[in-house]
């Protein structure tokens, strides 16, 4: 049992480390974490669900703006990429906010081109991050389930 | 750190993002505070009771006179700069303006680094600016600023308490009051007041001048009828 814990742990370790490696978490995500604790056991997990209905729902907001035939109406989809901007850099989201900060200076230059790029770019890279993050809660989980402890694992 | 410490602070949360209201909440949680998040300026203006110019005395409103807030204590306001209808400036300008809360604490949150914002903020009273997204570090930053808010304010109370009792009438406050010279500038005040229960005041004294470190003794001469200005 405690070499499948200790394998499963060193596993956890390397794919979190990875994920601050390849720019996906910042620090932020780190701060997150220390807000969770017995009192608010799935406090990461609650904040990154309503994280990603966000990215839904802004992206959403963008495409329909984006789509107007005739005058699109660059303030509507920098109001969204501002929030998504906001949200993503709240959850540790580091390329998601990357992306949102060229969003949105293409947004101010009305570039049309630009801003539809970025709005690909974006959701791609949203799903991404969530496939990556419910790889890792996953690991938690089997640690858990195998009687271990998941391991503190900063930038 | 096992124990949970009984939260100290109540501070209401202003922000029409839900997302960024569950993390401030959290926050202000994991910092030992009380937390009430309300989405929009106006609400938190009806919580505290007040409304869009009215300190209220409208039966309509959701809460009665400025009395009634006294029960529902905040120690803190903190709020979103960026939000529909009435902005976090406004909201603090609202606070600042009234009567009842000119001396709460306010901060601002804003997920834009605008040097202008900053300081217009700051120069309407606001006592602290965070940047987003904000951590602990930053929410311990505001603790003594609402202990000493909360402790001024108990002593302003127990002030008004005391020369009611005493007189029957409420002494003249004085808003500069500072919490640790206070016990000076409370004892000739005292004094000039017809001290019916003499000793009640005495032993109250003793406690005060023990804690400023003076002899007992001392402090007695002063309080038998002698109404000498300190």
């Amino acid at each position: 049992m405690d070499a499948l814990v200790a394998q499963l742990q060193m596993q956890y370790r390397n794919y979190t480390a990875s994920l601050y490696q390849q720019g996906f978490l910042d620090d932020q995500f780190t701060e997150l974490k220390k807000l969770q604790d017995d009192a608010s056991p799935d406090f990461v997990a609650e904040v990154l669900s309503l994280f990603f209905e966000d990215c839904v729902k802004l992206i959403g907001n963008m495409a329909r703006a984006l789509d107007q035939t005739g005058t699109v109406d660059f303030s509507q989809v920098g109001a969204s990429v501002h929030q998504l901007k906001g949200s993503s850099s709240s959850v540790g989201a580091k390329r998601v906010k990357g992306l949102c900060v060229t969003f949105k200076e293409y947004c101010e230059a009305n570039n049309y081109e630009g801003c539809v790029r970025c709005l690909q770019q974006i959701d791609i890279e949203y799903k991404a991050l969530k496939t990556k993050l419910q790889d890792m809660f996953n690991l938690e989980k089997q640690i858990v389930q195998a009687g271990g402890k998941v391991p503190q694992v900063d930038n | 750190m096992g124990m949970a410490a009984e939260p100290q602070f109540h501070v209401l949360a202003v922000d029409d993002s839900l997302f960024d209201r569950k993390l401030i909440e959290r926050l202000l949680q994991k910092a030992s505070c009380q937390v009430t998040t309300v989405d929009s300026g106006y609400k938190a203006l009806e919580f505290l009771g007040l409304r869009e110019g009215v300190e209220s005395n409208d039966p309509d409103a959701v809460s009665t006179s400025p009395e009634i807030h006294q029960e529902v204590e905040v120690n803190l306001i903190i709020t979103d700069y960026c939000m529909p209808g009435m902005t976090g400036y406004d909201l603090l300008k609202k606070v600042k303006e009234s009567s009842a809360f000119k001396n709460m604490p306010v901060v601002i949150m804003s997920s834009e680094n605008v040097p202008a914002r900053i300081s217009r903020c700051l120069e309407e009273g606001a006592e602290e600016f965070f940047l987003k997204p904000v951590r602990l570090a930053d929410l311990n930053k505001l603790k003594p600023l609402m202990m000493k808010t909360k402790l001024k304010k108990q002593k302003l109370e127990e002030i008004e308490k005391t020369s009611k009792d005493e007189n029957g009438t409420v002494a003249a406050v004085e808003p500069e009051v500072k919490i640790l010279p206070l016990q000076s500038e409370l004892e000739p005040k005292q004094v000039h007041l017809q001290v019916v229960q003499e000793e009640q005041t005495l032993s109250s004294n003793k406690r005060k001048s023990m804690e400023e470190g003076l002899s007992t003794d001392r402090s007695r001469p002063r309080f038998e009828g002698i109404t000498t200005a300190v």
